[in-house]
């Protein structure tokens, strides 16, 4: 018993080692832009730089945007789903997982033969067009992880029994979904919406091949030019993933507590 | 004669090449209690839900208070309904939940909030309006729910085995309680079970259902004592099933392994020789001849199984077995296994079942 615990702190001691040892290092280092003495020197010029700002900002946008599409997109299909179309989840399932196997690179090429300005669709023609198309790639590339945390979130309560007893009880499907199935699973969208806000803050592949003024193309134009900058940004943009999978956990523990079971 | 207030006229349900209701009828008076009461798979809550409006028949129609509500959504429909799986919104307190359909219909908050207090009162539950369905037993939770679905005055309330997940003792008193409630309140009530006990005990009529068909729809009185078919039969209570022939239609003599029964009027269009089921009631018979039972069989005791204040006596007679629960008496031992033994009923309650 002794010797498995032993075992058990061994694995977790070089994990822990494995994963700090690179952060600390780069704080150490983000913090040594003074000679001689550690300062947030680094931490100032980055914060201070209007392309930061300016990057940051566009990035947040466009995630929040990416988040109101993904919900949209992905509470009425996973409900509808898991109501009527049980038989489908294993195909929409294959199809949410895509993005997963298929590489961004290879999304954003197709985009751009499919919508450049010579296409029936031009999004690439105008910014706001390849403003939106960002958003879209965004979304789909989010997919996996919106879709999972809805499905989850729907997993716990019993949406058919839910829904007929709202139904039976005078209510259209507006009333259905805002006052009974989206308060129940609001945590679950939540989540899926912070996962997306973590992925679109660090995107790189999709915003510089569209050439848009992404954080994402920011960190890495910073990374290869500064020598301190870029492992400030690094542990900007750690704590704001940190902070987003820290808020999931707080606002799980809000999430109604359900009498019914799940299917 | 009056209009019948829910008349459900040749329905019909197919899902694929499956037909799971077959032109089911049936006809329910105003503040009628009434159960469907069949094995599972017999199609009753297909019948439910398609009253309720969450399947279309596939041929037939609904009818309430003279309108044809066959095609109309369920939310257009003024029907009330308790889920076995109570279905409380759990991001709701008691409160909202009872009122939810009032705040759909648009009535003044203060209009909810009496009704709310009026319905908490009729299920005793007062002092719960703000919890949440989580901080509820599985009892309360339903008694909620039939709050909430009778909050809105509903036409019609359906009752889907709202009582099958509860306990034992919470589902006697709860069962109890909606009775009394329905009668109060004089609602118009289809309740769904699989459970007989529960049926007979608090409805005006009880269809017994089996392979997507009425097969019998009567009184508790009726069902349980003058069975329609061999299904009801056997369904509702407990049966003894003897197999006999008939020997001589006219008098109605019919043979039961070497012996002679009489049941006079009970032959209709059987011929001599055909091969009958005759079915007794445990409690029709009695071990021994008994002033007042006109028909007696002898046979030999096969099993005696006492269980305290009841002792369980089964019967061989020929090829078939009657079985009897006889009261316990102090003074008198149990028959002994093997010992040659007589038993008498009256011929009037053995029925001849088709």
């Amino acid at each position: 018993m002794k010797t498995g615990r032993f075992w058990a702190w061994l694995v977790f001691i070089l994990g822990a080692v494995y994963f700090f040892i690179p952060l600390i290092a780069t704080v150490e280092f983000s913090m040594r832009m003074r000679r001689g003495a550690y300062s947030f020197d680094a931490y100032q010029i980055v914060l201070g730089d209007e392309r930061f700002q300016a990057t940051f900002m566009y990035s947040v946008l466009a995630a929040i945007f990416t988040i109101i599409l993904g919900v949209l997109v992905v509470v009425p299909a996973a409900y509808w789903i898991r109501l009527r179309l049980p038989q489908l989840r294993p195909i929409v399932e294959f199809i949410t997982l895509l993005p997963l196997v298929i590489p961004a690179i290879v999304i954003v090429f197709g985009y751009i033969r499919m919508y450049g300005s010579n296409s029936p669709l031009p999004f690439l023609a105008s910014n706001t067009g390849a403003n939106a198309l960002l958003v879209i790639g965004y979304a789909t590339l989010a997919l996996p992880y919106m879709y999972r945390a809805v499905d989850t979130g729907l997993r716990t309560i019993d949406v058919r029994t839910l829904t007929e007893a709202a139904q039976i009880l005078g209510a259209g499907w507006g009333t259905i979904i805002t006052r009974v199935i989206l308060p129940n699973v609001l945590i679950a969208v939540l989540s899926g919406a912070f996962l997306t806000f973590a992925i679109v803050i660090g995107e790189f592949t999709m915003a510089s091949l569209l050439n848009r003024p992404a954080f994402g193309p920011y960190l890495q134009n910073i990374g290869a030019n500064r020598a301190y900058e870029p492992a400030a940004l690094a542990i900007i943009a750690f704590a704001i993933t940190w902070g987003c999978m820290s808020l999931i956990q707080i606002l799980s523990r809000f999430a109604p507590k359900s009498a019914n079971r799940p299917n | 004669m009056a209009e019948p207030f829910l008349s459900i006229q040749h329905v019909r349900k197919s899902f694929g090449a499956t037909t799971v209701v077959e032109d089911f009828n049936l006809d329910v008076e105003p503040g009628e209690f009434v159960s469907f009461l069949g094995p599972s798979g017999c199609g009753k809550t297909t019948v439910l839900r398609m009253v309720a409006g969450f399947e279309e028949p596939s041929a037939g129609k609904i009818v309430v208070s003279g309108k044809d509500i066959t095609r109309l959504k369920p939310n257009q429909r003024n029907v009330g309904m308790v889920f076995q799986a109570y279905a409380l919104f759990p991001n709701l307190t008691v409160a909202q939940n009872i009122g939810f359909g009032l705040k759909v219909a648009g009535m003044p908050k203060a209009a909810i909030d009496a009704r709310v207090a009026e319905m908490l009162e009729i299920i005793k539950l007062p002092q719960m309006a703000d919890r949440y369905p989580y901080q509820l037993s599985g009892g309360q939770q339903q008694r909620i729910a039939l709050a909430r679905a009778i909050a809105p005055k509903p036409k019609l309330l359906l009752l889907d085995e709202p009582l099958s997940a509860l306990d034992a003792k919470v589902r006697v008193s709860l069962r109890e309680e909606i009775r009394s409630i329905q009668k109060k309140l004089g609602i118009t009530t289809i309740f769904v079970t699989h459970d007989q006990e529960e049926a007979l005990s608090i409805s005006d009529r009880i269809a017994v259902m089996y392979g997507g068909k009425a097969e019998q729809v009567g009184t508790p009185f009726e069902i349980y004592n003058r069975p329609a078919t061999k299904f009801v039969a056997n369904f509702v209570g407990t049966l003894n099933v003897l197999e006999g022939k008939v020997t001589d239609p006219a008098s109605g003599k019919v043979r039961i392994n070497t012996q002679e029964v009489s049941l006079k009027g009970k032959l209709n269009g059987s011929k001599s020789g055909d091969t009958l089921s005759l079915a007794l009631r445990p409690e029709a018979i009695s071990l021994g001849r008994q002033p007042g039972h006109d028909t007696s069989l002898s046979g030999e005791i096969a099993e005696v199984h006492f269980l305290g204040s009841v002792i369980r006596v089964r019967v061989g007679i020929g090829g078939n077995t009657v079985s009897l629960d006889t009261f316990n008496n102090s003074a008198t031992p149990p028959p002994a296994v093997g010992e040659k033994a007589d038993i008498s009923f009256s011929s009037g309650d053995m029925l001849v079942l088709h």
